[in-house]
């Protein structure tokens, strides 16, 4: 029953979707038929927002975890709790107000990194946090026993043991942020063209098949349908990463 | 022998490696110890015996600064190594911990690291590596742990893949690499078959010529064999400690005549 919604979506999708694909569709822009610059788009978004939301998200998993007995981690822990389950549109509408209204005055690929990086940030801090939490404390208690540092026991003992369980949770979280459409609405717009500065708006495949399916035209409809493949595909594509991964890794 | 609670009488002895004066221990509300005198001496094997609860691990776990680690934990007395007190405010815990290294009940090799990388771990996490053969001290470590010969064609293998009992040795190879003064052992045979417990208990009697060793153990068999000094444990209390032999064919103590002869425990 329960894979009944999930093989229709994939069915209406892939019949739709995929007599639009090619590889004009592909790198062309919006003028010349294609959906390139939502590609390209959602690859810079997905890069950018990486690199904002893993360093911060993962180092604030290592504190909740190794350093997180306190009054201020717990506080921590809740709010993330929280931020974790937060709508989507929220954070949008948030990123309108302070980045593209108050600091920059529009529109902007930035923007929209920023916002997205909100939504990974506390997945992947949770994430850590509970694979950190799975690794045996006779590891770490083995490596000060030896008179290793805390910081040191984190870096080298602790976290290389939970590097399975970091790498499959970072990658489901980012495949997660791939679909998020309703901040991006609010701040990098949309663009028919090529990546054209990190301060100017731009596309993504989200909202390329907002725009789309909303159009009379049976045919902007169609590429909106090719658009969703090629989302559907990217973010199946992370997961079986994620699989291969955690696989090699139980073969060692 | 200190059975004197007068702490400011208490002198340092140059004899022991380690005095434990009036060392007391709780667990949030729950006094694990109570107020324990015990010597180790230099180059001998102290045995700690008592039952299960009694805080024969606390106790060893106090003596190089492991028991801080548990949360709520708490300890007042003092603990001198070669007469200087470990708890001192100028004293980092992590320098004490490379002195006195120690040995875990069950076997906890680095299980992303390979067997060779186990013995080099110490080395490495401490940066004390510098100026060393790593390969010399990884084979004199596995040699000095009776486990070189088993493991020399696979050093590359993960330290998680070997037995039990060869994982145990591995741990005692790691911590002698760093070549503490004192080793702290907490059960170390107590999920190991009878075969690797007396390669075990052959590697203890060994290990005493270059250091001084405790050992907690609730097995009285193993603590006759491998000890030249016994303390007996219950309920946080110290009841008898003293020469091996005495504590075992002549007991002072009814309490201790009883655990001994297997009443209870």
């Amino acid at each position: 029953m329960a894979v009944i919604p999930l093989l229709s979506i994939l069915w209406e999708v892939i019949s739709r979707g995929a007599p639009q694909i090619s590889l004009n569709f592909l790198i062309q822009n919006n003028s010349n038929g294609g959906i390139g610059p939502a590609i390209q788009g959602t690859l810079i978004l997905i890069g950018l927002t990486s690199l904002i939301g893993i360093p911060v998200g993962i180092l604030s998993g290592i504190y909740l975890a190794e350093f997180g007995n306190n009054k201020y981690a717990t506080a921590m822990r809740s709010i993330n709790d929280v931020l974790t389950e937060f709508p989507s549109i929220v954070v949008g509408i948030t990123a309108y107000g302070v980045i593209v209204i108050a600091l920059i005055g529009h529109y902007s690929a930035i923007a929209g990194a920023i916002a997205l990086s909100f939504i990974l940030i506390p997945i992947v801090a949770r994430t850590t946090e509970e694979s950190l939490k799975l690794v045996p404390n006779s590891v770490r208690e083995a490596s000060l026993a030896l008179g290793a540092h805390k910081w040191r026991t984190t870096l080298s003992v602790v976290l290389p043991t939970a590097k399975a369980g970091l790498l499959t949770g970072t990658l489901l979280a980012v495949a997660r942020i791939a679909g998020e459409t309703a901040p991006l609405i609010m701040t990098i717009l949309g663009n028919r063209y090529f990546f054209q500065g990190l301060n100017q708006p731009m596309a993504a495949l989200p909202l390329e098949i907002w725009r789309d399916s909303l159009q009379p035209q049976a045919s902007l409809q169609a590429q909106g349908w090719g658009a969703a493949l090629i989302l559907i595909l990217m973010v199946l594509s992370l997961n079986i990463i994620v699989r291969l991964a955690s696989r090699g890794r139980l073969k060692r | 022998m200190t059975s004197t609670n007068n702490t400011q009488e208490k002198t340092v002895n140059p004899e022991m490696k380690i005095q434990s004066i009036d060392v007391s221990a709780w667990f949030g509300q729950k006094q694990a110890l109570k107020n324990i005198n015990i010597d180790i001496k230099a180059n001998a094997v102290t045995a700690i015996i008592g039952p299960s609860g009694c805080g024969k691990s606390t106790f060893i776990r106090c003596l190089n600064r492991m028991h801080e680690l548990t949360p709520n934990a708490k300890m007042t007395g003092q603990i001198l190594l070669d007469g200087e007190n470990i708890y001192d405010k100028q004293i980092d815990p992590v320098q004490v911990r490379r002195r006195v290294g120690m040995v875990f009940q069950k076997p906890n090799p680095f299980p992303t690291m390979s067997i060779y990388d186990n013995v080099a771990a110490g080395l490495k996490l401490t940066g004390t590596k510098k100026g060393q053969n790593l390969d010399e001290v990884v084979k004199r470590s596995l040699e000095r742990a009776t486990l070189w010969d088993e493991v020399k064609d696979d050093l590359r293998k993960p330290g998680t893949s070997i037995s039990g009992g060869q994982q145990q040795r591995l741990c005692i190879a790691r911590a002698i690499a760093l070549r503490p003064e004192v080793i702290l052992m907490d059960e170390p045979c107590s999920a190991l078959d009878p075969i690797a417990t007396a390669k075990i208990e052959r590697l203890v009697v060994e290990l005493k010529r270059d250091y001084t060793v405790a050992i907690v153990t609730h097995n009285m068999q193993q603590a006759s064999r491998v000890s030249d000094f016994t303390a007996f444990l219950y309920l946080g209390e110290l009841i008898e400690f003293g020469p091996t032999r005495t504590i075992f064919e002549s007991p002072k103590n009814p309490l201790t005549e009883k655990y001994i002869t297997g009443e209870f425990g």
